[in-house]
This record gives structure tokens, C-alpha cells and sequence, in this order.
């Protein structure tokens, strides 16, 4: 995918200033082009776009709503998890179309491993600060998380890994293979190289989750909050 | 914060002057202070009051041109109003710096004549500890606190720095230091910390050749301040104690987000200092156990230790203790054991057991604990070493600690003790603290004082 150009960037940071948020498609955009791996994925805003898309990508597919008014996509029914087929894409896009808001839906690869949170917050006292931890949707029952002042240096990704309570769960646990330490890390320097780059712009970041296996780490969903209007 | 404060008027003036001292109130602040230094110092003191006159027959004097020679320090504690004008009087008299103890600033509804004195402070390079606050405790050279000397449980001099938002803290916490015989360097009230705020201060201590170990009791942080103060407590080549209270009002938090909702403000402090090695404490009973012990071991340790007890039960509880901190007690080679049981006296040799807690019984000697920490000190299975000394045996002599104390400065090896503390017990621990050997008097004590070490290296 091509990198954003400077001015597309900017027209990017002012809508979402004034929506809230910046959509997935183009948060997912701005990841990638900072070499945060990221989902296969296309945006689609018919049912044909989506059907290539999920050609293109394989069956089964993830659908997800794309509407500056819902952030929240999984409370209101706005994620189609297990897409199998055509016909099942045709059924999910009639769903997802009478969400409000409507202008879209993400059509992704269907991933499996380990589910992660990266997050990145500006903290008053300390500026810019890295979260990482175990994730998915029970990631506020768990609590599992640590944080880092940003930028992270490798030595910091190794460090947050032991810190966590469930840190086996990624160095290997019952059958399950260790995920990718080298990825892993790759992932989280990029990100927090982008933290830092776009600091001023933004609030707080949720990428979650962040599926890892033995062989790869990529980000399967982004929520971009940008700083509000001073 | 402040790049080129020179801050020995503030710690070690050689002459005071204490404004606003009244001359018919003698419980007013500025009298506590004056009567303290002029009877109890050996510092030199002056009254200052607009109305001069005579105080119990020293002069009294009306402005800071009359005093014949400079003071080194003002300590101020006049009405709010009044703060700005006498902070003009130092400066132009060539005052090395103040303590303002005088309230009535930000802290109620006076944000803008705060703003005042602190502009003045830094245009003239003038550094004053407050306002509101108990300032400067230096023991054996001065004290600015407005508390009656004989209220106050006053620390010898001694290798902490310690630095608290709070003053009512930092007097409890001289209690506390005391108690485990911890001295200090210089203790300091910031207050409302208009002008000099922590990381001033860490800058001096880091620099004070008299300070060991740096302490800090903080409430909360300006605006990107925890970054820079956590970056230089990294860069202070000596340990960094932190306790801190409370969850400050930083900021709205971002509706929708889980990062802001988990990283709240005391998720992110803790982990900051955990990744710049800086200590932190959870209360005050483990502050003081870390800077007992960091003020003698300032390296850090994985944390793998060797207990050794006369009594089982002790080195049980000491045992759960230890791991519950994430701490290790390994199982001794059978090697290391066998080294150990050879230097053991006929009596103990038969029943002592050796595998980690070291239990040399009830019967043990001065001379089986030389043999066990000689032969532990030299080993690599451990890198800290916990004694457990309930001194009911009679072969246990007054001099134990001395003795010990040579076989550890032979090793290097950290040694951390527990003692009942109680007055009969006294002269068997002065042999340890004496000999830089931390004391505990408690299990768990001696625990935070190894906790302590490992606590210490950026995670």
C-alpha cells in the first residue's frame, strides 16, 4: 500500500478530531505505512467490493461495520467473525448495512494465536507511554498489562513480557508454541516509533487484539483517538 | 526546574536571619524558629521584624540593610502579602536563598502571587524552598521547622536524603528513621514547591557527597515532570527511594479507550520507576527498610538468598516471605553443605540442617556462624545473605556482629540481619549497625532490606 501523502494526512487528523476517532481503514493505513504489520484487509462500500475483497484475501473472512458513528462495533453487533462463503458475505453485509451510520465494512483475513493489546496513551505526568499485555475483549477483567515510557528500547519488550502475570502464555505453555520474541519486538519498536512521531496528535491508541503466533504479530484491529481540540 | 542553583546557603548557611519574628507572640512561627536556632545551633541567627526593637535583649532588626553582615539564608513566615517584599529586600541585600514557610499561596486561591514570588526567585537566581512548607532539617547545623525541638524526634547525621511534599510526613518519617537508626543527610519540606521541586533537589543529593541513598515522598507531578525526574534519579549514580500517595487528578480520561482506562496514573508512575530502577516504596515502613539497607548496599542483586537461623521456625516464615517478594531461596549443593557442616563445632554438626534456611539450631556458636557465612559469603549459589539472630543461646556473644562484620567485608556480600529490639539486646546490635551491617528488627523487615537490593536495577 502506498504511503500517505502529507496532505491526505492532514485532511485524516482533522476529521477525526472531528468525529472522535479516525476509521479503522485509515488507522490500519497509517499502522502499516509505519511498518506495523497489520491484517490482510480491504475496505469495501458495496457488496461486489466486498465479495473481490474476499476473494482476494480467501474465505473465511472477518466483516467488521465501518461508521463514524459507532466505536464500539462488537456491542451493536457490528463484527461478522466467522464469514465462510459468499453467501455467508451476502447475509452479514445486509446485516452490517442497517448499522447507523453506515459507510462500509472491513473485510480481513481471519486470524488465529495468541491475543494481545498494544496501546499507547500521553500521560500527563509522563508524557507518551507504551501499554502492552494480554487482550482480547476481556482485557479489562484480566488486567493484565504493563506500561513503558515511550520510545521503547528492545531491552523494554523483554522486560514488559516477564512483567506480565500470564508471561508463559507467550514464552510457551503446554503444547502451545512460545510466540515470536524477534516479531514481537519488531512490532512494538514500530509502534512505538509512530507514538512518538504522531505524540501530539493523539490521546490514546488501542490495538487490540494483536494476534501472535511462533511465526508472525499483526494487528487485527486499531482505535485511534486523537488529542481534542485545544 | 533549575539549572545553575547553588544551593549551599539553603543547606549549609553560616548565618540565618528569621523574619517575621514578633515581639509580643512567642508561639508565633518565626519565634519557634529563631529561639531554636539561637539556643540549640551553632549557627549564627538574626530577628527581623518592619517594627525592630529588642527581642529577650537581641536587637531586632527592621530591614535587611540593618543586619551587619549577610545571612546566607532568610527563613521567612510573615502574612502572604507581605512575601514579595521581603524576597526583594534578600535579594537586593545578596541573600543566598530562602525558606518560605509562610501558607496563603496556591494552595488557597493565591495561584497568581505564588506565580509572583517564583518569577522573582528565577529571574535573580535566587532559591527559596516553598512556600508553605516546614523546610530544611540538617541535623547538628539547623532546622527551619516551626515545631518546638523537644517535640520532635530529631535523626543524628546520617546517609539519607530525604525530600517530602508533605511536612506532617516527613516529621512522622523522622520517627520512623530514628527508630531503625537511620540518620540523615538533610531532610526538606517542599511544600507548594513554587520554584525548587524534586528534581532540584535530586540533583543536589546526587551531587552531596554525604548522601547515600536518596528518599522522596511526592503527591503528584506537573506536566511531564515524572519523565525528567524519572530520568535523572536514573542518572543519579546512587539509589532512589519513591514513596508515593495518592492518584492524581491528571486529565480527563479518553472515553472508548482501554489503554486510558488500564494505564491510569498509578499504573504508569509505578511502572516508570520500575524501568528507570528507581525503588518504590508502598508505605513507610518499607521506605525506611529500603534505605536502611540501600544506604549500606547501594548494588543491585538477582536476589537468590541464603538464610541462616537458630530456629526453624524463623527460617520458615522468612522462607514464605522471601518468595512471596519474588525473592529465591535455593537449595544449597550438597558440595556447599558439606563445606558448611566441616566448620561446625561437635555440638551442631550432628543436628544442624543445612539446605536452605541454614538452621544452626539453638546450641550454635559465635564460631558456627563465622563457619556458615564464611562458606556462604564465598559461594556463588548465593548473592544475599539473611541472618536470623534470636541471641537466646548462650554461645552467642556480645561480639557476634563485629566478627560477622569481618567476614562479610571479606566476601562483599550483602548481609542483612533481624535482631529482637529490645533494650537488653542493644550492644549485640550496635555490633552490626556500628560495622555498616542493616539491622532489622523484625522477619519481614529484614525481608524489604533484601527485597531492597533487587528492587534497585531498571527492570
Amino acid at each position: 500500500m502506498p504511503a500517505m501523502l502529507d496532505g491526505e494526512r492532514e485532511q485524516l487528523w482533522e476529521r477525526a478530531r472531528a468525529d472522535g476517532w479516525i476509521p479503522e481503514p485509515e488507522a490500519l493505513r497509517l499502522l502499516e505505512a509505519a511498518g506495523v504489520p497489520v491484517v490482510r484487509h480491504g475496505f469495501a462500500r458495496s457488496l461486489e467490493e466486498a465479495q473481490a475483497a474476499a476473494r482476494r484475501i480467501g474465505f473465511p473472512v472477518v466483516a467488521k461495520v465501518v461508521s463514524p458513528a459507532i466505536l464500539h462495533k462488537s456491542d451493536v453487533g457490528g463484527v461478522e467473525t466467522a464469514v465462510a462463503d459468499p453467501a455467508g458475505l451476502s447475509a452479514a453485509w445486509t446485516r452490517l448495512s442497517r448499522l447507523e451510520g453506515f459507510t462500509g465494512a472491513l473485510i480481513a483475513e481471519r486470524l488465529a494465536g495468541l491475543e494481545l493489546i498494544f496501546g499507547a496513551k500521553i500521560d500527563a505526568q509522563f508524557g507518551p507511554v507504551i501499554l502492552f499485555g494480554l487482550g482480547g475483549t476481556a482485557v479489562e477483567i484480566y488486567r493484565d498489562v504493563v506500561t513503558r515510557l515511550a520510545p521503547l528500547r528492545e531491552r523494554d519488550v523483554a522486560s514488559m513480557v516477564c512483567c506480565l502475570r500470564g508471561a508463559r502464555l507467550l514464552t510457551g505453555f503446554r503444547g502451545c508454541a512460545a510466540v515470536s520474541l524477534p516479531k514481537l519486538t519488531a512490532a512494538l519498536l514500530a509502534f512505538s516509533r509512530l507514538v512518538m512521531e504522531i505524540a501530539e496528535r493523539i490521546e490514546a491508541i488501542d490495538l487490540n487484539p494483536v494476534f501472535c503466533t511462533a511465526e508472525r504479530c499483526v494487528v487485527a484491529d486499531a482505535r485511534i483517538l486523537p488529542a481534542p481540540i485545544p | 526546574m533549575i539549572d545553575a542553583f547553588d544551593f549551599r546557603p539553603l543547606v549549609k548557611p553560616r548565618r540565618i536571619a528569621v523574619v517575621g519574628v514578633s515581639l509580643t507572640n512567642d508561639r508565633h512561627p518565626a519565634n519557634v524558629i529563631y529561639n531554636k536556632i539561637r539556643l540549640r545551633y551553632p549557627v549564627p541567627v538574626h530577628a527581623v521584624n518592619p517594627r525592630g526593637g529588642r527581642y529577650l535583649r537581641d536587637p531586632v532588626y527592621a530591614n535587611f540593610e540593618e543586619i551587619p553582615e549577610t545571612p546566607d539564608l532568610a527563613v521567612i513566615a510573615v502574612r502572604a502579602e507581605s512575601v514579595p517584599e521581603v524576597l526583594a529586600q534578600c535579594i537586593r541585600r545578596g541573600v543566598g536563598g530562602a525558606v518560605i514557610v509562610s501558607g496563603g499561596f496556591a494552595e488557597s486561591g493565591r495561584p497568581d502571587l505564588q506565580e509572583r514570588i517564583a518569577s522573582m526567585g528565577r529571574e535573580a537566581g535566587f532559591p527559596f524552598i516553598g512556600p508553605n512548607c516546614l523546610g530544611v532539617y540538617a541535623p547538628g547545623r539547623f532546622d527551619t521547622f516551626f515545631l518546638p525541638g523537644e517535640r520532635l524526634v530529631r535523626p543524628e547525621p546520617g546517609g539519607v536524603g530525604f525530600v517530602s511534599q508533605s511536612g506532617g510526613v516527613l516529621v512522622d518519617q523522622m520517627v520512623k528513621f530514628s527508630a531503625q537508626g537511620l540518620g540523615l543527610s538533610l531532610a526538606v519540606s517542599i511544600g507548594n514547591k513554587a520554584l525548587v521541586r524534586e528534581i532540584d533537589l535530586l540533583r543536589h543529593f546526587a551531587a552531596d557527597p554525604e548522601t547515600r541513598v536518596i528518599a522522596f515522598y511526592v503527591e503528584g507531578f506537573g506536566r511531564n515532570e515524572g519523565r525528567a525526574f524519572v530520568e535523572a534519579a536514573a542518572a543519579a549514580g546512587k539509589p532512589v527511594v519513591v514513596l508515593k500517595a495518592g492518584k492524581t487528578a491528571a486529565g480527563r480520561r479518553a472515553v472508548g479507550s482501554h489503554t486510558a482506562s488500564l494505564a491510569g496514573d498509578h499504573r504508569v508512575f509505578s511502572d516508570a520507576l520500575a524501568q528507570f530502577g528507581i525503588v518504590e516504596a508502598h508505605d513507610e515502613f518499607e521506605l525506611t527498610c529500603f534505605c536502611e539497607s540501600l544506604s549500606h548496599y547501594p548494588r543491585a542483586i538477582e536476589g537468590r538468598v541464603g538464610v541462616v537461623t537458630v530456629s526453624g521456625g524463623h527460617g520458615a516464615l522468612a522462607t514464605d516471605i522471601l518468595s512471596g517478594l519474588g525473592l529465591e531461596v535455593p537449595a544449597l549443593s550438597a558440595a556447599l553443605q558439606a563445606e558448611i557442616r566441616e566448620g561446625l563445632g561437635a555440638n551442631v554438626r550432628p543436628i544442624a540442617s543445612l539446605g536452605n534456611p541454614v538452621d544452626l539450631t539453638g546450641s550454635s556458636t559465635d564460631e558456627d556462624f563465622l563457619a556458615a557465612l564464611s562458606a556462604l559469603g564465598k559461594s556463588s549459589e548465593v548473592d544475599c545473605i539473611l541472618l536470623l539472630l534470636l541471641p537466646y543461646s548462650p554461645g552467642i556473644s556480645a561480639d557476634l556482629g563485629a566478627r560477622l562484620s569481618e567476614v562479610h567485608r571479606q566476601s562483599g556480600k550483602p548481609l542483612v540481619a533481624y535482631v529482637p529490639h529490645v533494650e537488653k539486646y542493644r550492644i549485640l546490635i550496635e555490633g552490626f549497625e556500628l560495622n555498616r551491617i542493616p539491622v532489622a528488627s523484625s522477619v519481614d523487615g529484614a525481608a524489604f532490606m533484601v527485597e531492597a537490593m533487587r528492587r534497585c536495577r531498571p527492570c
